[in-house]
């Protein structure tokens, strides 16, 4: 089973990729449970800042954008965190989408994390992720894990790990319903639909 | 008769020159586009084509105006559009508008047709924009019959019903003008070419080659599968983009301004990565002819190559430059150049000439069902 993870930290070290790394460990750990092997694919999205800006103005993926894209869509489920800016995603993280081809997620299972400087922001995975992965008709977990930076340590941590193991261990039951993801192939769904709009109404050829 | 028609394709628009902070007006606009297409001619190219838009700050709102007041001004160019819209216009206009064009220009007229850039022209025109498709399909298959037909009975849903209608004037000497089908990525438009035998441009320069292969590819099997002839003999033409001085350097130095302020890809990528990534070419004539002979080695032999040249507020004299240089120095060497190699088998670019002659020598049985006149 192929994981792609998509992280939007902008800092290096990010909490972002720390987060992403321990809910992509604990999936691993709760599929390994249930016999399913995963190989994973991380996706940083800050060296691909530029090329996201530039597939939103000149309407093409650069190459290495390209890519990625292919990984996201070649997966059968996704795990995506970020940031929390202004009581939602980061633009680097939303621009992502925004130019990721659109049926790229469909009937893509997806877990949702986020990161904030307190735990003040958490619902910014229901109010924001959310409503943006349904809308691209993914399937999102219905647990997804938010890290404030006191989770990091002290006691919270050990908070923080049980959700990352109950939210992983959900995504977990849901990779394997789901099992592998097709990718589907507009190329060929636009053409066929044009045969037929073509077979059936214009017999004047 | 040529192997391959070079011209070139304007949308028309009215940008300030990043370099002057100067907007041309409108009429000013018009009447260098006027002198940009007579130049062509003069220079011994091909093809002239304009785009069609609604909306500021583009000018060819009515390019068979344009086009009927460069017929009278030119001597050899062939007069066509990159793209006229078939979803919102009628095709009853269109099929006039063409075929008035037709005669005065002594049949040297074709069309391209393809579906605008900007969304709110559906509504303008009293259309809806998820039709695009299904609107293609059935206005082009309308413009069809009144080119073909005498007399049309026809009913559809997007425009009122058609009883016992005939197309005034006939097309010129029976034959409609020649029709390509324009795209820049949709399949769709790749398949409705092939299922006619008709000819298919890929507007080549906002898309990586691969894209452009990848749907010419596509028009070229379906091509084959519809029985118009192999795939290799196909009707293809391509856009270009091309800035050039005799220096590469200063070619360069000249065109990045107009670059980084383009209204379609500037404040993006830079020059270099964009002209790494798509087609654009800007350098020496040598490396022009270079780049657009390599176009053949992913798209196979063509037909027709039109390049993008009079874009993003450059002046009226830097684009007539230009043409010199396509005319003196990159033409005469691309149209020997294409011809090393091509097939016997492939098509030359289609003429009227071309096809009266192909209306002439064709059997009844293999004239396409159902459109007889």
């Amino acid at each position: 089973m192929k994981l792609a993870i998509i992280s939007g930290g902008l800092r290096e070290p990010s909490s972002t990729r720390l987060l992403a790394d321990q809910i992509e460990r604990s999936v691993r750990d709760e599929l390994a449970a249930l016999d399913i092997e995963a190989e994973s694919s991380f996706i940083e999205l800050r060296p691909l800042g530029r090329a996201i800006m530039d597939a939103m103005l000149s309407g093409f993926a650069p190459s290495p954008l390209e890519e990625v894209f292919d990984t996201v869509a070649d997966s059968d489920g996704v795990i995506a965190v970020t940031p929390s800016f202004n009581a939602s995603f980061s633009g680097l993280f939303k621009s992502f989408f925004d130019v990721l081809p659109e049926e790229a997620l469909s009937d893509m299972p997806v877990l949702i994390g986020a990161t904030g400087g307190t735990e003040r922001h958490s619902l910014v995975l229901e109010h924001a992720l959310r409503p943006m992965f349904s809308y691209l008709h993914a399937i999102v977990s219905p647990t997804g894990v938010y890290a404030a930076t006191d989770d990091f340590g002290s006691q919270e941590g050990t908070l923080l790990s049980q959700r990352i193991t109950k939210a992983a261990a959900d995504f977990s039951r849901m990779l394997r319903a789901c099992g592998p993801h097709q990718r589907r192939d507009t190329f060929a769904e636009e053409l066929a639909s044009m045969e037929k709009l073509l077979g059936g109404g214009a017999g004047d050829r | 008769m040529t192997a391959m028609q070079f011209g070139i394709f304007t949308v028309g628009d009215v940008t300030p020159d990043p370099t002057t902070g100067t907007t041309p007006t409108e009429a000013e606009r018009i009447r260098a586009t006027v002198a940009i297409a007579k130049k062509a001619d003069e220079v011994g190219l091909d093809v002239f084509a304009t785009g069609e838009h609604h909306n500021p700050p583009f000018t060819p709102s009515s390019p068979t105006t344009l086009l009927g007041y460069v017929a009278a001004q030119t001597q050899q160019l062939i007069l066509s559009t990159s793209t006229t819209l078939i979803t919102t216009n009628d095709p009853v206009k269109i099929a006039e508008d063409f075929s008035v064009l037709q005669h005065l220009s002594a049949g040297r007229v074709d069309v391209m047709l393809g579906r605008g850039n900007t969304g709110p022209v559906y509504p303008w025109f009293g259309q809806d924009i998820r039709q695009a498709v299904p609107l293609t399909v059935e206005n082009y298959g309308l413009l069809r019959r009144l080119w073909r037909q005498e007399v049309v009975d026809w009913e559809g849903k997007s425009r009122s019903p058609l009883q016992g209608f005939t197309l005034a004037p006939r097309p010129l000497d029976g034959v409609p003008p020649f029709v390509w089908h324009a795209s820049i990525r949709t399949p769709e438009i790749a398949e409705l070419a092939a299922y006619y035998g008709d000819g298919f441009f890929a507007n080549h320069i906002f898309w990586p080659p691969s894209h452009t292969q990848q749907m010419v590819q596509l028009y070229r099997k379906r091509f084959a599968h519809y029985g118009h002839g192999d795939a290799d003999q196909a009707i293809v033409g391509l856009g270009g983009q091309v800035f050039m001085r005799k220096n590469s350097q200063d070619a360069v130095r000249e065109f990045r301004p107009y670059f980084d302020n383009a209204p379609v890809y500037g404040h993006g990528p830079s020059l270099e990565e964009f002209s790494a990534q798509t087609p654009l070419t800007v350098g020496s004539p040598e490396q022009v002819i270079e780049r657009t002979l390599g176009f053949r080695e992913y798209v196979g032999d063509y037909q027709r190559q039109l390049f993008l040249i009079d874009h993003a507020g450059l002046p009226l004299k830097t684009v007539l430059e230009q043409l010199d240089l396509l005319g003196e120095e990159v033409v005469p060497v691309l149209r020997k150049e294409f011809e090393v190699g091509r097939p016997s088998h492939v098509p030359d670019a289609p003429t009227h000439q071309s096809l009266v002659q192909a209306v002439a020598t064709r059997t009844p049985e293999s004239a396409p069902e159902g459109e007889q006149s």
